[in-house]
């Protein structure tokens, strides 16, 4: 039997479809000046997206409505502007459900209003890619980058990725979409950046050729079968389980949420070698450490070129990937310190919760400095945190009013 | 004094042009091969409401993000910034660093005698240039006020070129440029001032060039030598 591959074809609008990997490692890269919005446009014009749902919240407007532009240009199959946050994603399920590549935009209060379709998307193995740029869902109002909502977001059974820089979000939409689509893993994906000081920050992305593409979603490759009323997970939204106790509703709970997670854990053999590794680390024989991820990461990199400038030599962690949890990378890359900072933009500190429970010895772990609302994390902040915890004598920063 | 990084806080109100001003100035210092980012922080986009912008502008990999709190510039872009508190930070110079400059948009005195001191301690250059006044002569519309801001600080500091600026202009509003509601009605009001689109680039860099000149001439006799070093 002859066998064809899409690969090297051409879709309608000229754009050659291109094995991923030659795509992500192999093919030229175009230095560009852009907005983190802008890159989320160049990353889905490149992505064979059939379905992209809409909806406007700050600080993820900008980059739906130029998808939109992307639709109007022919580079999306279709854009639909949904109701409110919830329909945005129960819409993605349908397309999703319904065999397409779906990709959709939130924020903040928008991440909560949806989040009921979360688990549904995990539960039903729909690989939809979804982007959060954070924002505070607090009151006081804030439009700023806090980070809490990623903490909700980690219990759904969908991947979760939290970007440092543009760059990491160019790269990781395209990689998303391709590791969440593979067949052992078939799971929702939610790429996450700190809003505004990635969406809105103009920096140098190096973007692949504007003429190659992703290949295409083949629902076929689906785990399970496309909307198919007798098997899981499908069927158990017209015949639930949550009525019954019985033998068969125990095992069928446990087993597809066991499931789901172990999916999970097998999506680490495609990021590895895609996002370089769940984690990134620098001097980690150092005895301080600064843990974190997203623009705290960046923060964080800021305090370190200060704190060399005094002497004061301290490591670095990068945690990319969130969902797989990289337990075991952390603990290797921990072991000499035995101090670990985790500055985080949110006042939950989720981020040191969850390396506390990872490491052995977890006193050393020193949560903070922390900001609330998604204000800013000045670097000189990190740096003072560090010395009055080590209890060196710090001048006290010039405050606001002073 | 050369650095190896020039953090620049604009602070202005909604629809001055500030958040615009930054991404040129980026754009620009990305085209001399510095180093550079820009981004906003602004609440609810409204008219007249404080908005700033923050540059970052230096010879090595910036990861710096957010609002800048310790900048080395400061540019005011309307007097209401300093008469009426519209600033993120009061007063207006907080965290200023030592040896730092202020460009203010006002054609009269603005500072008390204790800010005018505590600027003094901090060996902090002053620098009025009436922009709003330039803009008007020049391009025959306050809307480039922005334009007379950043000229200012690339002629006093020489953080970016000329030449770079006339190309970041180029890349601005010679396309078709997608952003919010809000810029976009900005952009259709700016447009609409100019028979054409030539005309509109043609003026606007006017009034970046005589700000530069005026600026670099005023940074000459006072001496002050804030730069940003080379790549």
């Amino acid at each position: 039997m002859d066998s064809h591959s899409i690969i090297g074809t051409k879709n309608k609008k000229g754009q050659v479809f291109t094995d991923p990997h030659h795509l992500f490692f192999e093919a030229p890269r175009i230095p560009s000046f852009f907005t983190g919005s802008e890159v989320i446009k160049e990353a889905i014009r490149r992505a064979s997206v059939d379905l992209m749902v809409a909806y406007p919240i700050t600080p993820q407007s900008e980059a739906a409505a130029l998808i939109g532009e992307l639709y109007a240009e022919g580079y999306v199959t279709d854009y639909m502007r949904g109701e409110n946050e919830f329909g945005v994603m129960s819409e993605c399920a349908g397309g999703s459900f319904g065999g397409a590549r779906v990709f959709t935009t939130t924020a903040g209060p928008g991440t909560m209003r949806a989040m009921e379709n979360f688990p549904m998307w995990s539960g039903a193995r729909l690989p939809i890619e979804m982007i959060v740029t954070c924002r505070g869902i607090n009151s006081p109002l804030s439009i700023q980058p806090d980070t809490l909502e990623i903490y909700f977001l980690l219990e759904t059974g969908m991947l979760v990725w939290h970007a440092e820089t543009a760059q990491d979000f160019y790269d990781w939409i395209l990689m998303g979409f391709i590791v969440a689509e593979q067949p052992d893993v078939h799971l929702p994906i939610a790429i996450c950046c700190d809003g505004f000081f990635v969406t809105h920050t103009k920096d140098v992305v190096n973007l692949t050729p504007v003429d190659m593409c992703l290949p295409p979603y083949d629902p076929y490759r689906s785990p399970v079968p496309c909307m198919d009323m007798e098997c899981p997970p499908v069927r158990m939204m017209r015949d639930p389980f949550v009525m019954k106790s019985n033998y068969i509703s125990y095992a069928t709970h446990a087993s597809w949420q066991q499931e789901i997670r172990a999916a999970i854990e097998r999506s680490r053999k495609h990021t590895i070698p895609m996002i370089g590794g769940l984690i990134e680390s620098e001097n980690t024989d150092a005895e301080i450490l600064i843990v974190s991820s997203g623009t705290a990461v960046s923060q964080g990199r800021e305090a370190i070129r200060l704190l060399e400038d005094e002497g004061l030599r301290v490591g670095l962690v990068k945690v990319k990937s969130l969902r797989p949890w990289p337990y075991h990378e952390i603990r290797e890359a921990t072991k000499h310190a035995k101090h670990i900072f985790v500055p985080e933009f949110n006042v939950a500190g989720w981020m040191a919760r969850e390396i506390k429970a990872t490491i052995p010895d977890s006193d050393r772990v020193i949560a903070g400095p922390h900001v609330a609302g998604g204000m800013t994390m000045p670097p000189e902040v990190i740096v003072e945190h560090i010395q009055r915890s080590l209890g060196k004598s710090v001048a006290t920063l010039a405050g606001r009013g002073s | 004094m050369i650095k190896r990084r020039i953090n620049i806080r604009m602070s202005g109100l909604g629809g001055q042009g500030v958040v615009t001003s930054a991404h040129v100035m980026a754009m620009a210092a990305s085209k001399d091969n510095r180093q550079a980012i820009s981004n906003p922080f602004f609440g609810a986009e409204k008219r007249m409401a404080p908005a700033e912008a923050y540059v970052r502008i230096g010879v090595e990999r910036i990861y710096d993000r957010g609002e800048l709190v310790y900048p080395e510039v400061i540019e005011v872009f309307h007097p209401q910034v300093i008469t009426q508190g519209k600033s993120y930070t009061m007063p207006f110079y907080s965290g200023i660093k030592r040896g730092g400059l202020v460009i203010i948009n006002s054609n009269m005195e603005l500072l008390t005698e204790e800010d005018k001191q505590r600027l003094i301690d901090l060996e902090v250059a002053v620098y009025y240039v009436n922009a709003t006044e330039m803009a008007l002569e020049i391009a025959g519309t306050e809307l480039s006020t922005n334009m007379g801001m950043i000229g200012s600080v690339a002629g006093i500091t020489k953080c970016v070129s000329m030449e770079a600026l006339d190309l970041a202009l180029q890349d601005r509003f010679g396309k078709k440029y997608v952003a919010s509601g809000g810029t976009a009605t900005l952009d259709q009001a700016i447009t609409k001032k100019f028979a054409k689109k030539e005309l509109l680039l043609a003026k606007n860099l006017a009034v970046v060039k005589k700000a530069y000149e005026v600026g670099a001439e005023w940074a000459e006799k006072n001496q002050v030598e804030l730069t940003v070093a080379r790549v």
